[in-house]
C-alpha cells in the first residue's frame, strides 16, 4: 500500500483508535508560549495532576514581550502573564528560554533553531502557527488551551485523521518574487479554506530547490488556507540545516536512518491535488481583510462581489480598479514567525542598503530571536537599517498582533511582512497589507508599493 | 463541563464569512489568565465605540437580540489564530451553540472541549434561519442530532464521540488517563 508523508507521520504516532474515529496520538514536542498556557497551567493544579513529559516540552516568551528595551515591561497585565509562566515552568519543571536568554525569541523561529523541531515528530503548541515546523517533515498543528492542558497531562491527543493534499510547486521563482508571494498566490487563487479538514504537503521541483527558511514561511502560511498542517518532505538540505543544532548534535547519525524513510512514495495518492507554475507569479500584495483578499503588483484590486468584499474595502479604506501602487504606506513591519528570519532580514537589507526610508513612514525590523539578531549585527546588517532610518528592535511577536506596544494606529495602512491582515490584527482600525519583505523594505523608501521587479531590473540595465 | 443533551433558545445572525478570532476576541483581552470573564469582551471592536458606548448599529446590541444563545454566521467561522478565548467569550457572553456553513478545525475542536456545539448547515438553510424574530426559539436535539426551527426540523452530523463527549460533560483528561498504559507501552517503544 502506497502512503503518503502524512499517512507514516500519523500511523507511527497512534497510541490507541481506529481511523475515521478520534485517534489518541501520542506528541513529541509541545511548544508553550505565555498567551495559551497560564489556563492549562491552572487546570493542572485545580486536578492535582502532573506534566508528564517536561524532558518534551518546552516554553518561550513570545506573543507580548517589549522589543524596544526587552527589560522595561510597561505593561503589568502582560508582565503578569510572562511571571506566570516563569512560575509554572519552575513549578513544573519546564525548560523555559526566558526574555533575557540567549535563546529566546518567537516559539517557531527557535524550535527549528535549537534542533527541538526534527522530522517524523509530532509538534503541537498554543499557536496557530505551528505549521511552521512542517517545512521539516513533522506533523505540526496549533492547539487550543485545553488541548494545551491534555498535552501537558497525558502527552496525548485525540485527532481524527484529516484528509490530505498535495500542493505541487514546479518552475523558478522569477527576480523579485519570493516563498511569501507563492503562499499569497495559492490563498489569492483557491481561498482561505482552500485546506480545511485537510494536511497539505508542499513539494515539487520549486520546494526542492527552496532553503529551509522559504519552506518555513510557506508552511507557516498553510494555516491560513485552513490547513491542519502543512508539511515538506525531509531531504538533505533539512538534515544539514539539523546537523549541529544544539538539540541534534549527540543523536544526529541516529536518527538520520528514520528520517531519510519520510517521503511520500510513488504512486500514493492526495485526496486533493493543485499544480502551479510558479515561474508566471508576481510580487503579491493583500488590499483586504484576510489572507487570501490578495492581488499580484501589476493587477488592479478586484470588483465588490459580495457583502464581505463590501466590508473590506470599508474597513481599508480603499476602492476597486486603483492598483496596489496608489495605496499609501505609513508603517512598515519586518517580522513575524512568517518572515524574521536571517535570509529574510538579509533579502530586505540587500534592498534597503544605500536608501532611506520615506519620511512619511516609520519602519520597524523585529528579528524572529536572539540568534537570529546576533547573526544579523554581526554581518552588519543592524547598521544597514539603522542608517536608512528602519528601527532596530529586540526578538519577538511584536506588530504581527500587536500584544505589546507596536502597533498600527486607527486608519493608517502597513506593509507587513506578518501572516494575517484581519481587521484589527495589528491595532484597532488598522490597515495591514501582508508582503514579502523586500516589498515591505521597498514600500518604506517609496512610501507606497512598487513593483520591485521593474526596479531591480532598472537597476540592472544601470550597473550594464 | 455541563453536559448538553438539548437547547431551546433565540437566535442572532452575523452572516460574514470568515469570521476570525482576532474579532471574535481581540488580541489585547488575551493577557488575562483567567478562563472567565471573556463574554463582555466578545467582537469587541464591532460592538462598541472607542469611548467604550455600544455601537447600536451592531446586531448583538440591538435589544430583540440580546438573549439570544445561539449564533448563526457564515463559511470558514473561527479562522485564524488557535486562541481558546474566542470560544471562552462566545460561552461567557450567553452562546451555546453556534450554526455556520462550515468552521475552521482548531476553532471547531475548541467548542466541544468547552461544552458548546458547532453545527453545520447548508446555505439554504441558513438563509431561512436569518429571517427567525428575535423572540422566536428554536431547538437543538443532540441525541437525534436535528434542528427543530418553524421552517422544518433539520438534521447535522457530528463524530459520535465528540457527541457523546458533549451529551455526558466528559472531562477528556480523565479519559485519557484510562489508557495510561497503552501510553506506557507507546513510550516504551517509540520514545
Amino acid at each position: 500500500m502506497k502512503k503518503t508523508l502524512f499517512d507514516k507521520l500519523w500511523e507511527q504516532h497512534i497510541v490507541t483508535g481506529d481511523e475515521g474515529k478520534p485517534q489518541l496520538l501520542y506528541i513529541d514536542l509541545h511548544l508553550v508560549h505565555e498567551v495559551t498556557s497560564p489556563q492549562a497551567f491552572e487546570g493542572l493544579r485545580l486536578s492535582n495532576r502532573k506534566v508528564r513529559r517536561p524532558d518534551l516540552t518546552f516554553a518561550t516568551m513570545d506573543h507580548n514581550v517589549p522589543t524596544e528595551n526587552q527589560l522595561v515591561i510597561t505593561d503589568l497585565i502582560a508582565k503578569q502573564q510572562m511571571d506566570t509562566l516563569r512560575n509554572n515552568c519552575q513549578e513544573f519543571n519546564i525548560p523555559l528560554a526566558d526574555i533575557t536568554d540567549e535563546e529566546q525569541g518567537i516559539v517557531h523561529v527557535i524550535g527549528p533553531e535549537l534542533g527541538l523541531t526534527q522530522p517524523g515528530k509530532t509538534i503541537v503548541c498554543g499557536d496557530s502557527h505551528t505549521s511552521t515546523h512542517g517545512a521539516f517533515g513533522a506533523l505540526a498543528f496549533g492547539i487550543g488551551t485545553s488541548e494545551v492542558e491534555h498535552v501537558l497531562a497525558t502527552q496525548t491527543l485525540w485527532q481524527v485523521k484529516p484528509k490530505s493534499m498535495g500542493v505541487c510547486l514546479e518552475g523558478n521563482l522569477p527576480k523579485g518574487v519570493y516563498a511569501k508571494d507563492i503562499i499569497l498566490h495559492l490563498l489569492a487563487t483557491y481561498g482561505v479554506s482552500m485546506g480545511t479538514g485537510h494536511v497539505i504537503e508542499f513539494y515539487g521541483e520549486t520546494i526542492s530547490n527552496m532553503s529551509m527558511e522559504e519552506r518555513m514561511t510557506i508552511c507557516n502560511m498553510a494555516i491560513e488556507g485552513g490547513a491542519k498542517a502543512g508539511l515538506v518532505a525531509p531531504d538533505q538540505k533539512t538534515f544539514e540545516y539539523l546537523k549541529d543544532r544544539r538539540y541534534t548534535v549527540n543523536s544526529y547519525n541516529e536518527r538520520l536512518v528514520d528520517w531519510k524513510k519520510l517521503y511520500t512514495d510513488k504512486g500514493a495518492n492526495f485526496d486533493k491535488e493543485i499544480f502551479v507554475d510558479v515561474s508566471t507569479l508576481a510580487p503579491y500584495v493583500t488590499w483586504g481583510t484576510n489572507p487570501g483578499m490578495g492581488v499580484r503588483i501589476d493587477e488592479a484590486l478586484p470588483t465588490i462581489k459580495d457583502e464581505n468584499d463590501e466590508r473590506a474595502y470599508e474597513y481599508m479604506g480603499l476602492q476597486p480598479e486603483i492598483t496596489p501602487k496608489e495605496i499609501p504606506v505609513q508603517h512598515v513591519f519586518i517580522g513575524s514567525c512568517t518572515n524574521s528570519r536571517l535570509s529574510d532580514l538579509e533579502e530586505a537589507a540587500a534592498y534597503i542598503k544605500g536608501k532611506k526610508v520615506n519620511s512619511n513612514v516609520r519602519a520597524l525590523v523585529v528579528p524572529g530571536s536572539k540568534q537570529v539578531r546576533n547573526a544579523a549585527m554581526k554581518q552588519g546588517l543592524h547598521t544597514i537599517f539603522i542608517e536608512a532610518g528602519f528601527e532596530w528592535r529586540e526578538a519577538g511577536c511584536s506588530m504581527c498582533l500587536a500584544m505589546n506596544p507596536d502597533q498600527v494606529p486607527a486608519g493608517e495602512h502597513c506593509a507587513s511582512t506578518s501572516n494575517r491582515n484581519f481587521e484589527g490584527r495589528q491595532g484597532k482600525g488598522a490597515r495591514t497589507h501582508l508582503v514579502s519583505p523586500v516589498m515591505a523594505a521597498a514600500a518604506a523608501v517609496h512610501g507606497h508599493f512598487i513593483d520591485i521587479r521593474k526596479e531591480q531590473t532598472n537597476e540592472t540595465v544601470t550597473y550594464a | 463541563m455541563k453536559p448538553l443533551r438539548t437547547h431551546k433558545g433565540t437566535t442572532v445572525s452575523i452572516m460574514l464569512d470568515n469570521i476570525d478570532t482576532d474579532q471574535i476576541i481581540p488580541k489585547q483581552y488575551l493577557k488575562r489568565i483567567e478562563r472567565t470573564g471573556f463574554g463582555e469582551f466578545l467582537f469587541d471592536e464591532w460592538r462598541y465605540h472607542d469611548d467604550r458606548s455600544p455601537n447600536q448599529s451592531f446586531v448583538l446590541n440591538n435589544e430583540e437580540r440580546k438573549t439570544a444563545t445561539i449564533l448563526i454566521s457564515g463559511h470558514n467561522f473561527g479562522c485564524g489564530s488557535s486562541r481558546e478565548h474566542a470560544p471562552w467569550a462566545l460561552h461567557d457572553y450567553g452562546f451555546t451553540i453556534v450554526i455556520a456553513g462550515s468552521f475552521a478545525d482548531i476553532f471547531y475542536n475548541n467548542c466541544i472541549k468547552n461544552g458548546m456545539l458547532p453545527i453545520v448547515l447548508d446555505d439554504a438553510i441558513r438563509q431561512k434561519l436569518v429571517t427567525l424574530k428575535g423572540d422566536q426559539e428554536i431547538e437543538i436535539d443532540l441525541e437525534h442530532q436535528l434542528v427543530k426551527t418553524p421552517f422544518g426540523n433539520y438534521e447535522f452530523t457530528i463524530d459520535s464521540v465528540w457527541k457523546d463527549k458533549l451529551l455526558n460533560g466528559l472531562d477528556d483528561i480523565a479519559i485519557t488517563m484510562q489508557y495510561e498504559d497503552k501510553i506506557e507501552q507507546y513510550e516504551s517503544v517509540r520514545v
